[in-house]
């Protein structure tokens, strides 16, 4: 299994306006994302994750370093159409990438352009509906859905390009309890079982535990990269960088500044419970 | 305490007589007071935004009351209008209604409407640019070089620019980092303070709602089903899972606790789980 994504030395500087200086958001960035993993970036507003992730099919070219999906450089013009084959994204407002007045017809916009036969289109839609459980909306107008069930539409749509990679930009940020937990099952199930690689951009601590490796960005820079467990019990270094821990580990970290002595890698109720009740039973 | 808003008996059906017919909100009645923090809680299509609407007059009842200071906001069209001043309403994701060419003019844009004095103007443009974190500077720009977390200030200070006794805001939030949520957060706490408003907030993180309200109600399939103190609503978490809507997680840790054969009163917040916990382990060294 090798890298899907490979950021070398990655430089990018946003172009100022007339004779304004333009904002440099990358200096030297490097990051690896291996095919068939589950990555989360978090990080704080303006830190470059969404500047990031638009590298990753070429929506934005570095100024300096490159940018290789499944070893294709992101800035040979020539192999843009593959790359965006690739990988594919998905945004935080689900109102803003549907474009058909029906279900089914939105889903095959994407494998509409890429000229393959019809037949072949009716088999790829029916089974991205498939896969995000919204085959029975088929018919339906997307504007009467739900949040999350717009949000499934979006990634149905992406998946009918049969890409090896989604980069989610927030994609739960507009969404309910119920809507972002449909969505983190849709995203956690295409992992696991098609192998498709997922990048989840999020400023949800709880949804990034849910990934197998967590990398922190900070102005620019890698901050923190690891296990969910290894970056989240790093409780000071979140709080620097005006993030968080999950509650869990958050109430751990509190606990332990009270003379407590509590693992700070416990990420789910049950662990916590579990560690909770054998310090008091001490 | 005398009561700044009543809500009685509120019915709102959309697009009656249609096909589309959908009964929005049903049977709902509840009473607000002065200087109360309220959350709002209930998953998409609840009935939250339609209630946020009925209560400064945007949309107006099928049936049923609502009293602004004992008044029926829609008995003459002067109290409508002025509903629309004392009750502010802050919508999702507000930053995308910015359109001035300046901080200043559009946070002014609310107090002009209301036929204040230019000095009052003034004032208030300034008091809510403090209130929300903006400096003087920022006021000469155009709102839109600004970053999301604070175009969305710029939104909330162009509503408590007019000072409403009641601001109400739909999940502020939304979309900001655990930095700029907090902010944005001592915002409203402050303005709450500072003019004995009322404050009602929309949102879907209920570890927020549990920190920093008195009270919450949570709406469920068009009706009021609960109203009460946090420690009162996360009382009763199974059904608030069965609904569709979180409880904190916190919540969630004391209850695997309590499985586990451990005598705790349900908590909302670190901070109660710290302090039920320590006491908990004091209590058994003395033994």
């Amino acid at each position: 299994m090798g890298e899907i994504i490979n950021v070398e030395h990655l430089a990018y500087t946003y172009p100022g306006v007339d004779d304004t200086p333009g904002v440099a958001v990358f200096k030297d960035l490097n990051l690896r994302v291996d095919a068939g993993s589950f990555v989360a970036v978090l990080g704080g507003n303006g830190c470059g994750k969404s500047t990031l992730a638009k590298h990753f099919n070429s929506i934005l070219l570095p100024c300096g370093g490159k940018v290789w999906v499944s070893g294709m450089d992101t800035s040979d013009e020539n192999k843009l159409i593959a790359i965006r084959r690739s990988v594919g994204m998905v945004f935080q407002n689900p109102d803003n990438q549907i474009v058909a007045n029906v279900v089914e017809e939105d889903v095959a916009f994407g494998p509409e352009n890429l000229g393959i036969s019809s037949a072949e289109i009716r088999r790829r839609v029916d089974h991205a509906l498939k896969q995000v459980g919204m085959s029975k909306y088929a018919k339906h107008a997307p504007h009467l859905l739900s949040g999350g069930q717009k949000q499934r539409i979006a990634i149905a749509g992406i998946i009918a390009m049969e890409p090896k990679c989604i980069v989610l930009d927030e994609p739960t940020a507009m969404l309910d309890p119920r809507g972002r937990r449909e969505v983190m099952e849709t995203v956690t199930k295409l992992n696991r079982e098609k192998g498709i690689t997922i990048v989840l951009i999020t400023h949800h601590m709880d949804e990034a535990a849910q990934a197998q490796r967590v990398v922190v960005m900070h102005r620019g820079e890698i901050a923190a990269d690891g296990k969910p467990e290894e970056v989240f019990s790093q409780v000071e270094l979140l709080h620097r960088l005006g993030l968080a821990a999950p509650e869990s580990v958050e109430l751990c970290y509190e606990l332990n500044r009270e003379g407590f002595d509590l693992p700070l890698d416990r990420l789910n109720e049950k662990e916590c419970a579990k560690a909770l009740f054998e310090a008091i039973q001490k | 305490m005398e009561p700044i808003l009543q809500v009685q008996n509120l019915n709102y059906i959309y697009s009656a007589g249609t096909p589309f017919e959908h009964q929005a909100l049903q049977d709902v009645s509840f009473s607000v007071s002065r200087g109360e923090f309220i959350g709002i809680i209930g998953h998409t299509g609840s009935g939250k935004s339609t209630l946020m609407q009925q209560l400064n007059g945007l949309l107006k009842p099928t049936s049923g009351t609502i009293l602004l200071d004992g008044k029926d906001i829609w008995s003459d069209k002067k109290l409508t209008r002025q509903a629309r001043f004392r009750v502010g309403l802050v919508f999702q994701y507000p930053e995308y209604q910015l359109f001035e060419e300046t901080v200043y003019k559009d946070i002014a844009f609310g107090p002009k409407n209301m036929g204040l004095s230019y000095e009052e103007i003034d004032r208030r443009v300034r008091d809510a640019a403090a209130t929300v974190g903006l400096t003087e500077q920022q006021l000469q720009v155009s709102p839109f070089d600004l970053s999301g977390g604070q175009k969305r200030r710029v939104a909330i200070a162009g509503v408590i620019a007019m000072e409403p006794e009641v601001l109400i805001l739909d999940e502020p939030t939304a979309g900001l980092d655990p930095r700029g949520r907090e902010e944005i957060l001592k915002n409203i706490e402050d303005y709450r303070r500072t003019h004995n408003a009322t404050v009602m907030m929309v949102s879907h993180s209920m570890d927020d709602v549990a920190r920093l309200t008195d009270r919450l109600l949570v709406l469920n399939g068009s009706r009021l089903v609960m109203d009460g103190s946090p420690a009162e609503v996360f009382a009763r978490s199974e059904e608030l899972i069965e609904m569709g809507l979180n409880i904190p997680q916190v919540t969630r840790v004391f209850l695997e606790l309590k499985a586990m054969g451990l005598d705790v009163e349900p908590v909302y917040t670190i901070d109660q789980a710290v302090a039920v916990l320590k006491t908990l382990r004091g209590g058994a060294a003395k033994c």
